[in-house]
């Protein structure tokens, strides 16, 4: 039989404000152990919450961008449990009511579009982290506890690893269009569960899930997946059934056991957090979220390729980075350069020397401005293309405009005809040997077009320089 | 009259006038509380020397001519259940026998801000749970007017020791009636504000939405002052309000005439006892003499508050005392490898029988399939109870009431029945159940020379009223300062 699998993720993303969600330490990842805490991160007797705002904004900004619906008051609630890693044994979390609800993920695999609805939005607190290694015993290390998360939790309408990677790429894109997730993979930034069931092929009915932990990267999730479809189907094809439970997944040894079952859930007694107070999100709040989004990567991925004529790659390569994409349209939108002639530039040099230095555009000093200048100055032939790539690191890395760092670098092209005319014709007299062969019928001229760049120390307008050549030789006949 | 017997107010002319100093006045009441603390325990920790300090600090700045608030130099007792920072703070807790906070509760760094001088963290019932004080790990507290008497709880220590002359003033919290009740108990005045006017950072949750602390003292004029101290909004509290007064010692006024008094019928029936009865009515005709209209009105669901309240208080508290599991602070089972033993043994061993009761009670309420039978039932009635006392407050300005159905009873009378224990709250939960301010000061003495209390009920903010038909009261009956003899 034929099985398809159905796939729903828990996707948690930590926000990156600069202070925690419930106090006024730092959010930041890897400082010293225990020393971004406080008696509210630690769950000191008598402390008390209050609601970082940034929080709402954020995860109310997601819900914006992923079209769903935001309840404008915002509660909180307690998720009861023990575990070492949470102090106060219960996590502030959102039960009935998330911030955000009922939204919409577009993304393309193989380049079909595909959706994926979100059920739901809701901000909590991290939980700290155990440390077993190289110690006698364990620390709790209290820094996470209290830095912001997001979860997005989807229904169930993803069906293989293609589609839930993609997925989860469009989402960590998002994120960092918005700003409001620093996507670190190797600081755990943003972390999934997955829920996996089959079902016979052309069945709309839902088969038992079984819920994945301990998926840190994206291609681990692909893994998971994989394994996880390959193992139901393996049960159900020698007779078997599938347990609702929670397994593990172990990305070293590729393969997942069984962390708890459906006897063993455990009851949270979620109920309201009677320390805080709902926020409400006022019009003016909401006017201002609603304005800090972007253009989003899914609309401006099909923007390139219908608009700009862009291949898919390009278009993706372009769209995954909001800097990248913010470059190219506000040259295009100048009007002084074809939008291609940017992409190609961002696409190739600038993405090197991006990749080469390991630095972000925005941290550099290339501005829209410089691109178009540049691309200007070639299209009219001041500079060659190859003197561009010259000029480039240059406006990466200081405040001179294009124009000066051509001059600073003697890299302006001589297109004055009677100057060219007279490199030629030297070139030409000191040649002999050349115009021989020419006359015996080889073609000299790439090696003669070499010695006229070289004797105009490469300034020399190379069109310039080919047409006038041809023009000397023909009457040389 | 020595200095321990005088009030606040009196003290605080005193020390500005520089007739005493601080340090005298220090050294006078922990005297006092030398004499007499070993009969009444009011005390988990007394503080003396940080005291001495404090004053001899306030004593320097007086000297220097700086302006001081009031109460600058008056000694002041703090219960156990709110944080001072390098103070042990238990709770009356084995679970917190050795928590010593590395930060003050908000209302610890008002006292400081206003010189305040701690004389020591009072006793209590374990975690505020419970009526008597009985249920401290620590020690039981005596009542001061009758040391075989229990002092009420679980603010016991906290008005123990103004009764006993031990402190003029402290700081309890009320959650339930933790403040009115043994205010009533030991004759003094006591002050439960409006949910949300005293900031609650700091103070040892028990249960969230209904704890508030309040301030005891022996004459309305004393609350008062402290209250100043005390109120206010607080950025570490979210449910903390600004309160739409000023100074409430500076807005006092004896003057009662046309004050609508309302008694609630339903407080009065039975189960309270004829002294109390007597008391609290004979009191009211000295309001009607004072030229207040004093009128029965009906408040028909508060049959219902006794159990809103304990289900509520329970599901929070099951809450918020799940953080004492063995692991950051405080008592931690010896001898244990697993860490679901750890957290078993240490808060089986660490939490008395109250306690565990109360945590029993609300995980089973918030438990699934109970939660809506249960807790959501009652945030429903607790809707209600506030929609009830509304209407009150739209025909009376204050309601006046018993506090307990008795006056304060023999220690171990009732400590084996813990039904028969939370019965004695009948009159004071539904206050906190509505968020309501609510002051008591002593209104008799039974046949048995034991203090019998009043409530006044006031709508939300209501406390420049409260106090001011106290004083009226204070001033016609005479019953104010009174410091058992001992």
């Amino acid at each position: 039989m034929k099985y398809e699998a159905v796939i729903g993720l828990e996707v948690h993303a930590e926000l990156s404000t600069e202070s925690k969600i419930f106090c006024s330490c730092s959010a930041k990842f890897g400082a010293g152990i225990n020393t971004h805490t406080c008696p509210v991160c630690t769950g000191m007797p008598g402390s008390l919450p209050v609601l970082n705002r940034q929080v709402v904004h954020y995860a109310a900004k997601m819900g914006l961008a992923t079209g769903c619906t935001v309840n404008r008051l915002c509660k909180s609630d307690r998720k009861n449990y023990f575990y070492p890693d949470l102090p106060k044994a219960y996590q502030i979390s959102q039960f009935d009511v998330p911030i955000c609800e009922n939204g919409e993920v577009y993304f393309y695999v193989d380049g079909e579009k595909k959706c994926c609805r979100l059920e739901r939005i809701h901000f909590e607190e991290d939980a700290g982290k155990l440390l077993h290694d190289e110690i006698d015993g364990t620390v709790v290390d209290f820094n996470r506890c209290g830095v912001p998360l997001i979860e997005m939790v989807t229904r169930p309408d993803l069906h293989s690893s293609a589609e839930a990677k993609e997925f989860l790429e469009t989402i960590k894109t998002t994120l960092s269009y918005l700003d409001i997730c620093d996507c670190k993979m190797e600081e755990g930034s943003i972390r999934c569960d997955v829920n996996v069931s089959i079902r016979p092929e052309g069945s709309t009915e839902l088969g038992t899930r079984v819920e994945m932990k301990n998926i840190n990267t994206f291609s681990g999730a692909v893994r998971a997946i994989d394994f996880e479809v390959a193992r139901q189907i393996d049960v159900v094809e020698h007779g078997g059934t599938i347990q609702q439970e929670t397994r593990r997944w172990d990305d070293v040894k590729l393969k997942n056991t069984v962390m708890r079952t459906k006897e063993d859930a455990q009851d949270y007694r979620y109920f309201p957090d009677p320390d805080l107070i709902a926020v409400e999100i006022d019009d003016a709040w909401m006017d201002k979220i609603r304005s800090e989004i972007p253009e989003l990567p899914v609309a401006r991925y099909e923007r390139y390729r219908n608009e700009f004529g862009m291949t898919a790659m390009e278009a993706r390569q372009l769209s995954d980075s909001f800097a990248k994409a913010e470059l190219l349209d506000a040259a295009a939108r100048s009007g002084k350069v074809k939008p291609k002639a940017a992409a190609n530039w961002i696409l190739s040099d600038i993405s090197k020397y991006l990749n080469d230095k390991a630095v972000e555009l925005e941290d550099t000093k290339l501005t829209a401005d410089k691109l178009i200048d540049l691309i200007v100055l070639i299209d009219k032939g001041t500079i060659s293309g190859a003197a561009g790539k010259k000029v480039l690191p240059a406006m990466f890395e200081t405040d001179e405009t294009v124009e000066a760092i051509v001059g600073r670098m003697g890299l302006k092209q001589v297109s004055d005809e009677g100057a060219i005319l007279k490199i030629v014709q030297d070139v030409l007299a000191d040649n002999q040997k050349a115009i021989d062969d020419y006359k015996a019928g080889k073609n000299v001229t790439g090696f003669l077009v070499g010695q006229c760049m070289k004797a105009s120390k490469g300034q020399g307008n190379p069109q310039m320089i080919n047409k006038l050549l041809a023009q000397e030789l023909v009457k040389l006949g | 009259m020595e200095l321990y017997q005088k009030t606040a107010g009196e003290l605080s002319a005193l020390l500005a006038s520089k007739e005493i100093s601080a340090v005298e006045l220090a050294q006078d009441v922990l005297a006092r509380t030398d004499a007499v603390e070993a009969r009444v325990q009011g005390y988990v920790t007394v503080t003396k020397d940080a005291a001495l300090a404090q004053a001899k600090a306030v004593d320097n700045q007086r000297a220097a001519g700086e302006p001081l608030p009031p109460l600058a130099g008056v000694p002041v007792a703090v219960k156990d259940n709110i944080c001072t920072k390098g103070i042990l703070t238990t709770c009356a807790s084995k679970m917190l026998y050795n928590f010593v906070p590395p930060y003050n509760a908000t209302v610890a760094d008002k006292l400081a801000a206003n010189g305040l001088v701690i004389t020591g963290k009072a006793n209590m019932d374990e975690f505020a749970m419970g009526s008597s004080c009985e249920n401290s790990a620590m020690h039981p507290t005596h009542n001061p007017h009758g040391l075989d008497h229990v002092p009420g709880g679980s603010s016991g220590g906290s008005a123990a020791v103004v009764a006993a002359g031990e402190a003029p003033i402290s700081l309890g919290s009320d959650t339930g009636g933790s403040i009115r009740q043994p205010a009533s108990f030991c004759g003094v005045v006591g002050l439960k504000p409006t949910y949300g006017a005293v900031s609650r950072f700091g103070l040892v949750a028990f249960a969230s939405s209904l704890d508030q602390i309040g301030p005891f003292g022996r004459s309305v004029e004393d609350v008062a002052l402290l209250s100043d101290v005390i109120i206010g909004q607080d950025k570490m509290d979210s449910t903390s309000c600004a309160a739409p007064f000023g100074s409430l010692h500076a807005g006092l006024n004896p003057d009662v005439k046309g004050l609508k008094i309302g008694l609630p019928k339903e407080y009065f029936g039975a189960g309270i006892s004829e002294e109390v009865r007597a008391g609290v009515l004979a009191a009211a005709e000295t309001y009607r003499a004072l030229g207040a209209e004093v009128f029965e009105i009906s408040l028909p669901l508060v049959e219902y508050a006794l159990p809103i309240y304990y289900i509520l208080s329970s599901a929070e508290a099951s809450s918020n005392l799940a953080r004492f599991d063995g692991v950051k602070y405080g008592f931690r089972a010896q001898g244990i490898e697993d860490i679901t033993e750890l957290y078993v043994q240490s808060r089986s061993q660490g939490f008395g029988s109250e306690v565990q009761r109360r945590i029993m009670l609300g995980t089973y309420v918030l438990s699934s399939g109970y939660y809506d039978a249960y807790y959501k039932k009652a945030r429903a009635a607790q809707r209600r109870i506030k929609a009830e006392f509304n209407g009150a407050f739209q025909k009376c300005d204050v309601i006046l009431t018993p506090v307990a159905p008795t006056t304060a009873y023999k220690i171990g009378e009732k400590s084996t029945d813990p039904l028969e224990m939370y019965a004695g709250d009948v009159c004071t939960v539904s206050v906190n159940i509505a968020g309501l301010p609510a002051m008591v000061q002593p209104c008799g003495f039974d046949a048995h020379k034991m203090p019998i209390g009043m409530q006044l009920i006031g709508p939300r903010f209501g406390e420049q009223r409260l106090l001011n038909a106290g004083l009226a009261f204070e001033q016609a009956s005479g019953l104010k300062n009174i410091i058992a003899a001992l």
